[in-house]
């Protein structure tokens, strides 16, 4: 079992990473040829870098458009920050003192995660319009978001395991050595399905999450009349035609 | 009137139950060989048309971030699905933002993601959505991609800004390429190349229309203002839709022009070479049909030796025009710096209000309440004046400064949430006459409740397909087809030219006597 979750760990975590910096180098190096900023948009490098931020931190398209959705999405997402940022401690010797004052919050963060969860599931299923858009996938990306935060709730709550162990586990998974697994159902449970999201991550719909800030209607400056904005394979076409 | 239903209008939007296959059809009229051929298109469909489809949308992919990213992102929220007018309007599912854009993510999923492609083999591709490139799937590309009108209402709303618009662009690109164009648009793009504008007015025939333009406003006012065609050595190019030449109310905001011109006191003239500000190669997604548009008005404010470029009131052409004009015809060194290039008519008109430089008698329009529609691609894809949401402060400025009566639609339905007229993006065709009436219900509805409360008898538009659209749908919803004005129409109305004939001045004057 140590085995297995160790080994399953090290692959889960080489597919995130090099599936992400994969898609990112594609969405770094696809030219966007055109000015497309969704207008009104700011005129200037610091006024995206704003819009960005209040598009990632309060999700302000999505609040225009819809409360509820709005309102389950960022209690899921700002809950899942926290409760990640509290999960740093399972990996450090000496937590920083922010992922110690964090502690509370990011427990009952678990218990909001979790509402969202379910208040998105809801929704997909009760509107039609929704209903007739998702697909499978859809569904299963919910219901494993949902048996993470409920595994690790129940462990929290219900049956505690032996958390100083699993530290133990992680540390030297680290270290790329093979510790002792402290074997509990809500523990396999909670992180098989992690290890799978990870695994998923480069594949899905998740790729939102860097997507968003490659998005050229959110990312990019409305000045096309003061500064020309050429792609190098229109500039190449450009050329040829001269030619 | 025809075999469709015209949708009822309530005091509010009403967002339908999805009502799969509604608006289920062949599509609009196919491209003929030759409507293809000047375009650069193969004929017909071709013989491998499958795999050339998916091939070409790998090319796109490679070109297009955005597209990239837009097919990857999508959470299926369902924020957009109560976004699209053709889908407030038709009920037709695949007429939801995310519904359209599934139609072509379906098929990239299968053929152009490793998860798509694993799946596929374990035949659990259906998981994930995805789909082959079949018949049925291009014939739904086809029907829907021309239920579009590329307004980017979807992309104001969705979290991660996914613009329908492009992803409709991409597949009516990768349809052209395959040989299954749409007429209309294909058509058009021929005429501009061979004729020079999209209605395919000749040289003759637009300097007999110019000169009898100079005559309705000369017995109009008395005042000689000149509208001169391909005049070598003027200051200013103006670039404007065809239709201005042609129909109404459209001309009469070209006559609006030509006066606020000849107030400004600068040289300005017409080209026939670029005798259309409209660039349909956008709304087909070609980069390089667009382009060769685009040089068009290069090469005549080259020929003509212009200091200046000027666009009259056209919606998309104004995308093309702020949005990529410098891109694809690009850079403009030749020109004058101290303006902006190019400069909507708007802006021209709004800067010399502000230097005072026009004396209007806004009572000439007193008959009249105004509303304002604002046209999908100027709120959405561009921007006049130097400040972000300058295209929805300056025309409402310029309409308040000719017209006493005004008033705005209900507030989510203009500024960036405006929606669009239902004609735009290369819908403006007969043969989908009942796409665009049902997407123009929700436009309809914030009309109407101007009209029931506040007693507007007008909208004006600064856009061609707008006006063009509205004159045809405006009966089906038991409104006149002359409730449409241009914005210069107004601003010609109330205008004063210096030297007008003293009976026009004392009719404005009794008229402020009265107020």
């Amino acid at each position: 079992m140590s085995t297995f979750f160790a080994l399953l760990f090290w692959f889960a975590t080489a597919v995130i990473v090099l599936g992400l910096a994969f898609k990112i180098r594609q969405y770094w190096v696809t030219p966007a040829p055109l000015k497309i900023p969704t207008t009104p948009a700011p005129t200037t490098q610091a006024g995206v870098v704003y819009r960005m931020a209040k598009e990632v931190i309060v999700f302000e398209s999505l609040f225009k458009s819809n409360k509820w959705i709005w309102i389950f999405g960022w209690m899921f997402h700002m809950s899942l920050f926290l409760v990640l940022a509290r999960h740093l401690r399972y990996f450090q010797d000496q937590p920083w003192f922010w992922v110690n004052i964090i502690q509370p919050f990011g427990k009952y963060a678990a218990f909001t995660m979790v509402i969202g969860l379910v208040g998105l599931f809801v929704r997909r299923i009760v509107v039609a319009r929704v209903r007739y858009i998702s697909a499978p996938s859809d569904y299963l990306m919910l219901i494993m978001l949902f048996f993470i935060g409920f595994s690790g709730l129940i462990m929290n709550y219900v049956s505690h395991v032996d958390i100083i162990a699993v530290k133990e586990f992680f540390n030297a998974w680290m270290g790329f050595s093979i510790g002792d697994f402290p074997v509990s159902v809500p523990l396999i449970v909670h992180l098989s399905l992690v290890a799978l999201l990870l695994i998923v991550f480069p594949f899905s719909k998740l790729l939102h999450a860097p997507g968003v800030f490659f998005s050229p209607t959110r990312n990019q400056v409305d000045n096309p009349r003061e500064k020309r904005h050429i792609a190098k394979w229109a500039a190449e076409l450009e050329n040829n035609s001269k030619g | 009137m025809a075999d469709f239903e015209t949708p009822e209008l309530f005091k509010h939007i009403h967002v339908p139950k999805p009502v799969p296959g509604s608006m289920e059809s062949s599509g609009p009229f196919i491209a003929k060989p030759d409507h293809q051929e000047a375009l650069g298109f193969p004929h017909e469909l071709v013989d491998n048309w499958e795999e050339k489809a998916v091939e070409e949308m790998g090319n796109t992919l490679q070109k297009y971030r955005g597209l990239r990213v837009f097919l990857d992102s999508c959470v299926k929220c369902g924020a957009c699905t109560d976004k699209c007018h053709y889908y407030l309007g038709s009920a037709d599912p695949k007429n939801m933002p995310v519904g359209r854009q599934d139609l072509l993510r379906s098929v990239y999923r299968k053929y152009h993601t490793p998860a798509g492609k694993f799946l596929s083999k374990l035949g659990l591709e259906w998981l994930i959505g995805a789909k082959s490139m079949t018949r049925e799937v291009l014939d739904d590309w086809y029907n829907y991609y021309h239920q579009c009108s590329e307004c980017r209402r979807c992309s104001v709303y969705c979290p991660y800004g996914i613009d329908t618009a492009e992803i409709t662009m991409a597949a009516r690109d990768i349809m052209d390429k395959i040989g299954h164009g749409q007429k209309y648009n294909n058509e058009i793009i021929g005429k501009v190349f061979k004729i020079g504008n999209n209605l395919g007015l000749p040289e003759p025939a637009l300097a007999d229309t110019l000169e009898g333009l100079e005559e309705d406003i000369e017995d109009e006012t008395g005042v000689k203002v000149e509208l001169p065609l391909d005049r070598e050595g003027c200051e200013i190019l103006l670039v404007t839709p065809s239709a201005d030449f042609f129909a109404e109310p459209h001309v009469d905001g070209l006559m609006g022009y030509a006066k606020v011109f000849h107030e400004a006191g600068v040289t300005w003239t017409l080209s026939s070479k670029a005798s259309e500000a409209a660039n349909f190669g956008m709304f087909i997604g070609s980069y390089e049909n667009m382009r060769k548009i685009s040089l068009r008005i290069r090469e005549a404010a080259i020929d003509l030796g212009v200091k200046r470029i000027v666009f009259g009131e056209c919606g998309h052409a104004w995308r093309v025009a702020y949005s990529f004009l410098n891109t694809l015809a690009g850079p403009f060194d030749f020109l004058d710096q101290n303006y902006p290039i190019p400069q909507h008519i708007c802006e021209f008109t709004h800067d010399l209000i502000q230097k005072d430089k026009l004396k209007f008698d806004p009572s000439e329009n007193d008959w009249m309440t105004l509303t304002f529609h604002d046209s999908c691609n100027v709120a959405r894809a561009s921007r006049m004046g130097d400040k972000p949401g300058g295209q929805f402060t300056i025309p409402r400025d310029i309409i308040k400064k000719v017209c006493n009566n005004y008033v705005d639609m209900a507030a989510d339905t203009i500024g960036e949430g405006t929606y669009c007229c239902g004609g735009g993006g290369g819908l403006l065709t007969d043969d989908l006459m009942a796409v665009r009436v049902k997407g123009a219900m929700p436009r309809m509805t914030a009309l109407t409740n101007v009209v029931l409360e506040d007693g507007v008898t007008h909208m004006a538009a600064i856009c061609a397909i707008c006006k063009s659209q509205f004159s045809k749908v405006l009966p089906y919803y038991n409104m006149g087809m002359d409730m449409i004005v241009s914005v210069h129409q107004l601003v010609s109305n109330a205008l004063i030219l210096t030297g007008q004939n003293s009976e026009d001045e004392n009719e404005a004057e009794t008229a402020k006597e009265s107020e």
